[in-house]
């Protein structure tokens, strides 16, 4: 085994290590914390570069891949005659090494940028501290090599999330958005943990790759495709669309989106680390790992019905999410619908094209988006914490670089053609998409959500960087108010008077990820699939003609956008020269679409009446029964012993105690009388005496008679 | 060496009781190094006991007592009782520290405390069934004083409705052991003796309820827990910690040693209706937790919520379940005990106030940053999160109702769901929120004692006690799993075939 294999765990460990430490620093020691923080950081990604290398060569068997597995706890079962033992451990394999390289490399910028970001936050140590836990956590995620590690690992990253996001937890807002995400993920989880019980009940084990006792290997998958279910379903399915759940949940997919975009109260680099490059796109790392087993249906020839799943349900959230980001005047909430968009493109490219595609563009998603939140973020820094696209404008010139970088993310997310690594990913779905057996209503769900996405990006762009600068002062004076209102505010900043570009620490973070969000694109395109070479364990060649062969399609999704971002152009181009910005064209044409979309199709409003009022309906109920009910029917029982009790009062009193009491007072009666008798005349007793005797004798004569 | 746990503690609750004069200090002083001593006694006892082949009845001492009735006094221990009596000592060294503040009547609460907790080791160890009947009402009169004198909110009343529901209980266990001595034909109470008793079908079909339930009922089985919010209120901060940490572990002890044991075939003729009354604990628990506004009685719902796990492992007659009921019954002491400390030492003393909606204003989290901290990561374990023990524990519950119930499985899952938003409720509310941001001209309104050694002892034991099990649960788990493997066992699981 390679000793790269066998420290695999220092990767997630460090940040761990730093976490804890960081989490025992004083508040005063920032510059620690940050150091701990990014040290460990970096230490893991160069070990994660270190682990990349083996993994690019690949022997006979395919892809390389080695395990390190050990017993963490055992218990002997009656249930299962092998399995006593619940077994831990980790792989590294490409799925793994590309995952731990990017969620490093991303980490450590956002990291480093954070450090510009939260300069002026009081609570700066702590936020290191969590952030380090995250990535420890993410990392846990990626290197497991069991269903139990994946799982533990995927709940300390819903807590470390749930930490973040209520980082500002004075704000209420942020509390129950904190909240709202731990809970709706969790209602995910409960699946993701049937779905474990039921495979570990199946097999035995849940250690994905074991010499070939794993659960994702060919004996166990076997068992599991053999026996069937409700529905006629195979065994294997049902438990991956329970895992699906959990991952559904994390990624956000339609009906668990909820908790996503209000997940944006937190610190814009958790939005953009967190809930943009890594911890959503775990959900689409999960299906990935367990594709086997996703993919695995008694015909060979046949589409699984859990892969079918996943592609519907990512091609309806890509379109769903994306028809809302239209609407929305936040510039973080529309990042942060177009990711859940995003991520059913991943879903939906898992579903139809394997592995390789969902992964595709989950790497150069991560970059791009990770990008995009960021430069969001220091247009927010530089405008003074104003989130409304309607109040900013003209920022082109006053943040050059946060503009150049930001169009580049932009034109990365909406798949402009050739260019950009967004393009190449995008159109990789579309194109399975494409060629799906199944159906073709997914690739033109794919195709509109595309349109979609080209419009929004576009209409954010113009309102941003675009159109006058004077309507920015306005803004100023508005948040400094809000400023001087609100002096708790822990993140506000010494008065600044006018925009300004934010610091190197946070440009050059931005600048490299541009360069990503570019240059991915070259290492899967269709002339040189290398990436789905190194996933699948072989090594494309350079053909050019592939390219020509899917030319068709490049062409159709490139008009698709290009229109869009036209149409885009022609609506708001001159919105944005305007002084009454509060108005979007599009709401005055359509005001009820809109409002239907500036409400995000009013879920949140369907769950508030369903579910959360029958759960609270219930609670009081069960509340009720136990103050009243159940209270009452052990008052009864004791008011009926104290009635019982009464009654044999009574009883004993008058009939047990008055007929003893009577039988004394008899006896004391009849002894009065008696002693009356003893009256001390002499005269009497004779005269009893005589009478006694006279009786006797009278007595003996009639017995002799 | 493990009967001195008991042996200490009734000894220190005499000294105590016959020293002369008030004295807080000195009666505080005591009843820690009793409870010190009754826990190292405990460890020691276990280390040596695990050493041996796993899976063992290790006898401690095995006497005539009454002799004309065959009754011993039998001291044993085995897997299951060496885990319950580490965590009783973990209990009594833990409450004694955050009583530290008793100063009312200080040398007769540390007495009766450390009665109860005697009593309780003497019902872990017992293998006669009727010297462990005798220690399971010595541990519940000191029960009823600590609340009744030293309690709270309508402390009268709950004491008394823990008293009677106790002694409700524990005469439907004597009249199920009397039955089973006779029918056995009076030879014995030993427990090892009796469970080889082939009782008959129709007899273990009545009497398997009776003693089951009436140990249940300290264990929360719904509907029987109305006891245990009220009585974990009103009760002191120490005694709440035993109740939720040892005292329920009694009743779940008890139906699973006597009731389960003796009636093999009573148990699988009860076992969906009791399934069915756990899962409904664990789900009713959790969604009245959810509406509460009295910050103590959202912990007692949920410890009603939790100790549904532990007898629903139990029913599930799977090892995988019972030894994670086992588990469970040892973590949901150690995190009970810790949120009870947080809420009832920590808070409420300072405040005097448990009610939600005033707590909200105070800004706790500022005021007190240790008391916050502690319930986050209390918190953290109590909704099963990993790392804790509760994540093991529960998790080998829901794998072994995965095999024998399916559907309820999933009514378990929503319990765990209902968990985490109770749990994160009433954590924001108590700690976290603030309606109004608060200036920094009318800052601290209130100036609480900041938290003190003891507590901070206290909470940190628990911590790692949690901690500890959560990453390394062999440590545990290499006792409790050959201990149901065993004979006893086995024998139980089969339905009475050994």
């Amino acid at each position: 085994m390679l000793p790269i294999v066998k420290y695999l765990w220092l990767i997630p460990a460090l940040p761990l290590l730093a976490a804890g430490l960081a989490a025992l620093l004083k508040k005063e020691r920032r510059a620690s914390a940050a150091t701990l923080a990014i040290g460990s950081m970096s230490i893991s990604f160069l070990l994660a570069l270190a682990a990349f290398l083996p993994t690019l060569s690949h022997g006979e068997h395919g892809v390389f891949r080695e395990c390190f597995n050990f017993t963490w706890f055992e218990f002997a079962d009656n249930t299962f005659q092998s399995a006593s033992t619940v077994q831990l451990g980790w792989v590294l394999d490409p799925l793994t090494a590309m995952m731990l390289v990017m969620v490093t490399f991303v980490g450590l910028l956002i990291f480093i940028y954070s450090v510009g970001y939260m300069a002026h936050d009081e609570n700066f140590t702590r936020f290191f501290c969590f952030l380090a836990l995250f990535a420890a956590a993410m990392l846990g995620i990626v290197i497991a090599n069991s269903l139990l590690l994946l799982f533990i690992s995927w709940e300390l990253v819903g807590l470390a999330s749930y930490l973040l996001i209520g980082f500002w937890y004075h704000k209420p807002s942020a509390a129950a958005a904190a909240k709202k995400a731990f809970i709706t993920t969790r209602v995910g989880d409960m699946g993701f943990l049937l779905g474990m019980l039921w495979l570990y009940s199946k097999t035995g084990t849940l250690l994905f790759y074991d010499g070939g006792n794993g659960c994702l290997e060919q004996s166990a998958l076997i068992k599991l495709v053999a026996e069937t279910t409700m529905c006629g379903m195979a065994i294997s399915t049902a438990i991956s669309i329970l895992i699906f759940c959990g991952a559904a949940g994390k990624s956000g997919q339609v009906p668990l989106h909820v908790w996503l975009p209000d997940a944006m109260e937190g610190p814009t680099p958790v939005s953009a680390l967190i809930h943009a490059a890594t911890m959503v796109a775990a959900g689409v790392f999960l299906m990935a790992r367990i594709y086997p087993l996703l993919s695995a249906s008694a015909d060979p020839a046949t589409i699984s019905t859990g892969l079918k799943v996943v592609a519907w349900v990512g091609s309806i959230t890509a379109v769903f999410a994306a028809c809302i980001a239209v609407a929305q005047n936040d510039i973080k909430r529309i990042l942060a619908y177009s990711t859940v968009s995003q991520l059913g493109y991943m879903m939906l490219g898992l579903g139809v094209g394997g592995v390789a595609v969902g992964m595709f563009h989950l790497i150069t998603h991560a970059f791009f988006k990770a990008l995009l939140f960021l430069g969001s973020g220091s247009v927010i820094h530089g405008c003074h914490e104003e989130q409304d696209i309607r109040k900013m404008g003209g920022l082109r010139i006053l943040m050059p670089i946060t503009f150049a970088t930001y169009a580049i993310g932009m034109l990365a997310l909406c798949g402009f053609p050739l260019l950009f690594s967004g393009f190449w990913s995008k159109d990789e779905i579309l194109a399975s998409a494409h060629h799906w057996q199944i159906s073709q209503i997914p690739f033109y769900l794919g195709v509109i959500g595309a349109f979609l996405t080209a419009f929004y990006m576009t209409r954010q762009m113009f309102y941003v960087f675009f159109g006058s600068p004077t309507v920015s002062p306005a803004a100023v004076a508005d948040t400094k108010a809000k400023h001087s209102h609100n002096p708790h505010s822990s993140h506000s900043h010494e008065p600044a008077t006018s925009i300004h570009e934010s610091p190197p620490v946070m440009t050059m973070p931005l600048v490299i990820l541009a360069v990503f969000a570019v240059l991915l694109g070259l290492i899967g395109t269709p002339a040189w699939p290398w990436f789905h070479g190194y996933l699948a364990g072989h090594s494309p060649k350079v053909d050019l003609g592939k390219l020509a062969e899917d030319a068709g399609l490049m062409l159709v999704s490139a008009v698709v956008v290009f229109t869009a971002m036209g149409l885009s152009w022609l609506v708001y181009s001159k919105v944005t020269l305007q002084k009454s910005r509060e108005v979007d064209p599009l709401e005055k044409a359509q005001p009820f679409f809109w409002r239907l979309l500036a409400n995000k199709f009013y879920i949140d409003e369907l769950y508030e009446v369903t579910i959360i009022r029958l759960n609270k309906a219930f609670s009081v109920l069960s509340d009720w029964l136990d103050r009243t009910f159940w209270t009452g029917v052990v008052t009864m029982i004791s008011h009926l012993t104290v009635g019982l009790s009464w009654l044999s009062r009574k009883i004993d009193e008058d009939l047990v105690n008055g007929g003893f009491d009577h039988g004394c007072d008899g006896l004391r009666e009849s002894s009065r009388n008696l002693s009356k008798a003893q009256n001390g005349q002499t005269q009497f007793y004779f005269r009893v005496l005589g009478i006694a005797f006279v009786a006797l004798v009278l007595a003996l004569i009639w017995r002799a008679k | 060496m493990l009967a001195w746990t008991i042996y200490i503690s009734f000894i220190g609750a005499a000294v105590l009781m016959l020293l002369p004069g008030d004295k807080p200090r000195l009666a505080r002083r005591l009843g820690l190094l009793t409870a010190l001593g009754g826990m190292i006694a405990g460890c020691l006892g276990v280390s040596q006991f695990s050493k041996g082949t796993p899976g063992r009845l290790d006898e401690i001492v095995n006497l005539p007592w009454i002799a004309d009735l065959h009754i011993h006094y039998h001291l044993a221990v085995d897997g299951v009782s060496a885990v319950l009596v580490l965590l009783t000592g973990i209990a009594a060294v833990v409450g004694i520290l955050f009583s530290w503040n008793i100063e009312h009547r200080a040398k007769e609460f540390f007495a009766m405390f450390l009665a109860l907790i005697g009593g309780v080791y003497g019902v872990f160890l017992s293998f006669d069934l009727f010297l462990l009947f005798v220690f399971y009402e010595i541990a519940i009169i000191p029960k009823y004083f600590l609340i009744a004198i030293w309690g709270s909110t309508r402390r009268e009343y709950g004491a008394m409705k823990l008293a009677l529901y106790s002694f409700i209980g524990s005469a439907m266990v004597l009249i199920g052991l009397i039955a089973a001595y006779v029918v056995s034909g009076s030879h014995s109470f030993d427990l090892v003796e009796l469970a080889k008793y082939p009782f008959p079908a129709s007899f273990q079909n009545w009497a398997f309820p009776l003693v089951f339930i009436g140990f249940a009922i300290l264990a929360g089985l719904w509907p029987f827990h109305t006891w245990a919010p009220t009585g974990h209120v009103a009760a002191p901060t120490a005694a709440s910690m035993l109740l939720a940490g040892v005292v329920m572990k009694l009743g779940a002890y008890g139906a699973m040693r006597v009731a389960m044991i003796l009636f093999p075939l009573g148990l699988q003729t009860w076992q969906n209706t009791i399934a069915l009354l756990a899962v409904i604990g664990i789900v009713y628990g959790a969604m009245v937790a959810l509406v509460q506004r009295d910050f103590k009685f959202v912990i007692g719902y949920s410890s009603v919520s939790h100790m549904g796990f532990v007898l629903l492992g139990l029913m599930t007659l799977t090892q995988v379940g019972i030894s994670g009921a086992i588990l469970q019954m040892f973590s949901h002491g150690i995190i009970a005990g810790l949120l009870f400390g947080v809420v009832g030492r920590m808070v409420y003393d300072r405040t005097h106030t448990r009610d939600l909606v005033q707590l909200q204003p105070m800004n706790l989290s500022k005021l007190l940053p240790f008391a916050a901290v502690t319930f986050v990561i209390g918190g953290a374990a109590s909704m099963g999160l990993p790392g804790f023990s509760g994540f093991i524990a529960e998790l080998q519950v829901v794998e072994g109702a995965w095999v024998a119930f399916p559907i309820f499985t999933v009514a378990a899952g929503l319990g765990i769901i209902l968990g985490v938003a109770y749990t994160l409720r009433v954590m924001i509310k108590a700690f976290f929120l603030q309606n109004e941001p608060i200036h920094a001209t009318d800052a601290a309104p209130h100036h609480f004692v900041p938290i003190t050694l003891p507590e901070r002892l206290g909470a940190l034991v628990l911590l790692a006690a949690t901690l500890v099990i959560g990453l390394y649960p062999r440590l545990l788990m290499d006792l409790i799993v050959p201990a149901v493997n065993s004979p006893l066992f086995s024998r139980m699981l089969k339905g009475g075939v050994s």
